[in-house]
């Protein structure tokens, strides 16, 4: 039981940070249907920058957080502005190699400026395990996970009532007509990337905490592939939902599949489920069917 | 105000092609503040394209726009919407997601002055601001008679109400100059009274110039001041609905040669 308790944790844990990078990756879909290869990568520049300003320049740890996403706001707008905005109006396919090709291009500078051998954050945050009944649970994972819920819950109050948010699922929805409202889409779309850059960099600091930092945990940013497709495009709720499902199947499969088959079933797990879906229900568990008028 | 000296809005032989096909041939048109002017035409005769270019959608090749005096050629459409332009889809394009009260209020967009922060906290100022938009929004709701559905999504509404609620969204923008594109288009005969009625208030009680492409020419005759007429992406004819009405040339664009 405990065992099953300790993996259930981890699973939410693991799955709160899918949540949120593919957040950003439904947020940029649904404004410009724009599939960003790139998310994972937005992930570990903020993991990186947040680490290198708190080993080598010991900048306070909050304080090198806000800096960070401060950075991963410009870093955001400007990656739409010079890759993406080029390429309005283009067949989908060139898109996608554009932000493939600019996943490929961080990943190289991130590991010209930082190697690739794993770093770690020092520790942040109490070392003693906290006690849930029998379940012993480092602090740092509550902290993970109590951050990226909280994260959660504000960003969909920002868009369910704030006018800056139902002006973004207005262009989102129509952009045709939120140019005839005053809306400037092109702003609306540069507001996106920057927060898909920094819910990804929160996540990036997030996972850099609880297991170092090295060029892998890109890794994410093709595990978002399974949660958006599980939980639909474009849904964000979805994204919510899928990021945890398969943040959990993953934990669990990790636990009892891979001592039996050796290891490797919680790799593949994730990509089964996206499979299955794809063959099911192909729009996700929360997407819109798309009936096409011809 | 505006002071009309001039005709509020110039459109200066205007030619838009898209690859090999034209759509429009220097079209040439003045429209007066305050006045309805209707755009007719056969299908395909580029109403719709020189309603997208004077809203800004399209950029045309060649020619000059001028609202207001100002030079609005290549405005990009959101500006022109602060200008002052407003408009209407022929397939209606309302964020369909969002309820009835929420499309208003994004009409709203262009007079609300609080920054993105303050806008996404619903703070002090801005909550002052959205009260006061909630009332002009509610004013539009009363004058078009949609009380009943203001909370509900637009998607799941009727397609004559959607019609009226995406006339309520451009209301909500105060325009100077409206485009309507069609408003009147697969509405029943009740519908398209109703409609008619409210067109010609706006532009009686708000002083709203209104462009407006109408196939139905009963409406068209009984409500526009100047009527302006297509055929192949060139004027072929303007002038008041009775003078429109008598051209020969207008008679074969609609009839065909005889």
């Amino acid at each position: 039981m405990t065992f099953f308790l300790q993996i259930i944790i981890t699973g939410l844990v693991v799955g709160a940070v899918y949540a949120l990078v593919a957040f950003g990756f439904v947020l940029i879909y649904k404004s410009s249907d724009v599939i960003n290869f790139a998310q994972g990568e937005f992930l570990l520049v903020g993991a990186y920058v947040a680490l290198s300003l708190v080993v080598f320049y010991q900048v306070p740890f909050l304080a090198a957080v806000a800096l960070t996403l401060t950075m991963c706001v410009l870093l955001g707008v400007v990656v739409e502005r010079l890759v993406l905005r080029p390429f309005i109006g283009e067949r989908v396919i060139s898109v996608i190699m554009a932000t493939l090709g600019l996943s490929l291009l961080m990943r190289g500078i991130i590991q010209m400026i930082w190697g690739t051998e794993t770093r770690v954050y020092p520790a942040i945050f109490p070392d003693a395990p906290v006690r849930l009944g029998e379940v012993v649970v480092s602090q740092v994972y509550l902290w993970s996970l109590g951050v990226a819920l909280v994260l959660l819950a504000v960003f969909t109050v920002f868009f369910k009532y704030s006018s800056t948010g139902i002006v973004m699922r207005a262009a989102a929805d129509d952009q045709a007509a939120a140019q005839s409202m005053g809306i400037s889409v092109k702003r609306i779309i540069a507001i996106t990337w920057a927060i898909a850059a920094v819910v990804a960099a929160i996540g990036g600091v997030l996972l850099g905490n609880i297991n170092g930092v090295n060029p892998s945990l890109a890794y994410i940013g093709l595990m978002v592939l399974p949660v958006v497709i599980l939980g639909g495009l474009d849904s964000v709720p979805g994204a919510i939902v899928g990021g945890f499902t398969i943040g959990l199947l993953e934990s669990l499969a990790g636990g009892y599949l891979d001592p039996l088959f050796g290891g490797g079933v919680k790799e593949v797990v994730p990509f089964v489920v996206l499979l299955v879906v794809l063959m099911v229900r192909p729009y996700g568990l929360f997407g819109k069917e798309i009936i096409e008028r011809v | 105000m505006y002071a009309p000296v001039s005709p509020q809005l110039v459109i200066d032989s205007l030619t838009l092609h898209f690859g090999g096909v034209t759509a429009l041939t220097g079209v040439h048109l003045e429209v007066n503040a305050g006045e309805i002017t209707a755009v007719i035409g056969p299908n395909g005769a580029g109403k719709t394209s020189l309603l997208n270019c004077i809203s800004g959608l399209y950029r045309p090749n060649a020619g000059r726009l001028f609202f207001e005096e100002q030079e609005i050629t290549n405005t990009v459409p959101h500006r022109r919407a602060e200008l002052g332009i407003g408009r209407t889809f022929q397939n209606i394009e309302l964020f369909k997601h969002l309820t009835v009260l929420e499309n208003l209020m994004l009409g709203r967009h262009i007079h609300m002055k609080t920054g993105l922060l303050s806008g996404g906290l619903f703070w002090g100022p801005a909550r002052r601001e959205e009260e006061l938009h909630r009332r002009r929004v509610e004013e539009i709701i009363d004058f078009l008679e949609i009380e009943s559905i203001r909370h509900k999504a637009v998607g799941t509404l009727a397609y004559g109400l959607q019609k009226r609620v995406e006339l309520g969204r451009a209301l909500a923008l105060e325009p100077r100059l409206l485009l309507l594109d069609e408003p009147m288009a697969g509405m029943n005969l009740e519908e398209k009274e109703d409609m008619a009625r409210f067109i010609l208030d706006v532009a009686e009680e708000w002083g709203t110039t209104l462009i407006l492409i109408e196939h139905d020419m009963g409406v068209v005759m009984d409500i526009s001041d100047r009527v302006a007429v297509l055929d192949f992406g060139r004027k072929i004819a303007e002038g008041t609905p009775e003078e429109v009405q008598q051209n020969p040339l207008v008679i074969r664009a609609y009839l065909g040669k005889q």
